[in-house]
């Protein structure tokens, strides 16, 4: 297949509020209502690099039953890709990043 | 007395719903997603052109309709979307909604918790650009997006060739529909699917129209590999006559059919069978959905039905609430509905074995595959543990040595292929394996909130 540019094609019009957020440094041109997820994968094609060996990831069931779509936020923790709605001057990861001094741990292994 | 509260917005949750306000009770209706109308029935926000009328097909009449229901039924109830269960104590639900916890006390609990994809891993599942088959339809309906171009449908299951249909008429390319049960064991399950022949007359509808579009279908067909370096690239199967065959393609939707989200039903207390045809330990219930005194199942979320069964097992579970309430029993609606979620549910049973879970592939998998996505435990890994092991291979111990299934998605993913892969330890029964059990919280919540709802 050609060069790796982006995983979504959008296929039906979104009309609403232009929202931008970052991810990873880079500007991404969101529409209010895309899931952060959609938004991200119209732009590339992963979400986030595992905690083991840094393989890629882009989420799996798309419906917030997985949990393998969670990226990093500046504001601390993580959020769900798939269920999260953009919101203007979010700045997401695919990585931890070493700025983070308290990131909110989320519970549920167990 | 408390007001009945029901999990689950979908049709079985709705239709629940419905019966309970006409009896005059006001139900508090929980719902973890945004807007009503579960998976299939996913109502996409205003702000996207996207037309449903079409998406849905022959469905689109009973679509509209619910949600037509569903806006009248607003003002007669507690109606609190957005709102995640994620624990169950005793006659306590625990609450998490906009980041807040709270807790609400309950009599009588309906749950109707839906179903997702099972699924079968095989090498390079976890590339970007593979997402479950309910999760292509998601990507679709809620927004707007396809999941890559060029798309393989790969699993077993009327939905693939439901899924490529819907992807081929948005302007998909489809690369392939692989699905691995042999024709011959699909024609040999045809007597049970015509328990319910419309629906069988759609699914068959469905491959003519593949067919008619000239898409590429196998059946039979044996997956080898997804590959690809940082996304998927091509998918690799031999097909029924074992030739290898390679379909370039973008992105993978992958599918065995669904399995009941059973996680709540499990810590509200119900007991659990395990069911041969299906290969899943299921809630028991009597033919009415109830699982103990208090606690009612329904929909998807304890039997796979699909929608109509859902509906009418919603229905069905509201009258027998009803009933314990004392209320005067309306016995010629209930049995109407009994007997219609009895047809629905055997169809799907003769579905299970047309549709075949593929537990042969599963035990034959390769050691380097990964099994567990969360914690990446491989395939090697989890046999590893019940070669070292010296009590006899059950999935909870697994899980405690090797971590399978302990991630954060629950088991909800891996659960069922684990299963096979200790039931191959245990001469193939699944019983012997055991059931994974399910933990509060059902999904992954902040620290804090815990803290603050306990």
């Amino acid at each position: 297949m050609g060069p790796p540019t982006a995983q979504f094609r959008r296929v039906a019009a979104r009309t609403g509020p232009a929202v931008t957020l970052r991810f990873d440094g880079v500007s991404i041109a969101a529409t209010a209502g895309d899931s952060v997820l959609a938004a991200l994968l119209q732009h590339g094609t992963l979400l986030r690099r595992l905690e083991f060996g840094a393989e890629p990831r882009a989420g799996f069931c798309l419906m917030g039953a997985c949990q393998d779509c969670w990226v990093w936020s500046s504001a601390g923790g993580r959020i769900r890709a798939c269920t999260t709605p953009v919101a203007e001057g979010m700045e997401l990861f695919a990585m931890p990043q070493a700025s983070f001094d308290r990131p909110a741990e989320e519970s549920g292994r167990g | 007395m408390a007001d009945p509260v029901i999990v689950g917005a979908g049709p079985a949750g709705i239709a629940a719903a419905e019966v309970l306000c006409a009896a005059g009770l006001r139900p508090i209706l929980i719902d973890e997603g945004a807007r009503a109308g579960g998976q299939g029935y996913r109502r996409p926000a205003e702000s996207l052109a996207l037309d449903m009328a079409r998406l849905m097909g022959s469905e689109a009449r009973k679509y509209a309709a619910l949600h037509r229901r569903f806006e009248a039924l607003l003002p007669r109830i507690d109606y609190r979307p957005g709102t995640l269960v994620w624990a169950i104590d005793g006659d306590t639900l625990h609450l998490l909604r906009d980041g807040r916890a709270e807790t609400l006390c309950f009599d009588r609990l309906l749950i109707a918790s839906g179903a997702m994809d099972r699924i079968a891993p095989l090498p390079g599942w976890t590339l970007p650009g593979v997402f479950t088959l309910g999760g292509a339809q998601v990507a679709l309906k809620d927004q707007g997006c396809l999941i890559g171009s060029r798309v393989a449908f790969l699993g077993s299951s009327p939905l693939l060739a439901l899924a490529a249909k819907q992807y081929r008429e948005m302007g998909a390319e489809i690369a392939v529909i692989a699905d691995t049960t042999a024709l011959r064991a699909k024609a040999a399950a045809l007597p049970a699917l015509l328990h319910a022949p419309r629906t069988l007359a759609r699914g068959l509808w469905y491959m003519a129209a593949s067919l008619r579009a000239g898409t590429k279908m196998l059946h039979g067909a044996v997956p080898v590999a997804i590959e690809g370096s940082e996304r998927v690239e091509a998918l690799l199967l031999h097909d029924a006559r074992g030739r290898e065959r390679r379909f370039a393609c973008d992105a993978v939707a992958l599918g065995y059919g669904l399995k009941p989200e059973t996680q709540l039903a499990d810590l509200a207390g119900a007991t659990f069978v395990y069911d041969a045809d299906f290969r899943l330990f299921l809630p028991k219930i009597d033919g009415m959905g109830r699982a103990r005194p208090g606690l009612y199942l329904a929909g998807d979320g304890v039997r796979i039905g699909g929608a109509d069964a859902a509906e009418a097992s919603g229905a069905l579970a509201a009258h027998a609430i009803l009933s314990d309430l004392g209320r005067p029993a309306e016995i010629a609606v209930t049995r109407r509905l009994a007997r219609r979620v009895q047809r629905l549910r055997d169809f799907q049973r003769g579905l299970a074995r047309a549709f075949a879970w593929p537990r042969a592939q599963i035990a034959a998998l390769d050691d380097a595959v990964t099994l567990c996505r969360c914690e990446n435990v491989t395939v090697g890994a989890v046999r590893a543990s019940m070669a070292r092991d010296l009590g006899p291979a059950e999935v909870n111990r697994v899980k405690a040595i090797t971590r399978c299934g302990m991630g954060r998605c629950q088991g909800r993913v891996c659960g069922p292929a684990l299963q096979e892969l200790v039931a191959a330890e245990c001469g193939g029964d699944g019983l012997a394996a055991g059931r994974l059990r399910g933990q509060a919280p059902v999904k992954p919540i902040a620290l804090a909130a815990a803290m603050d709802g306990s």
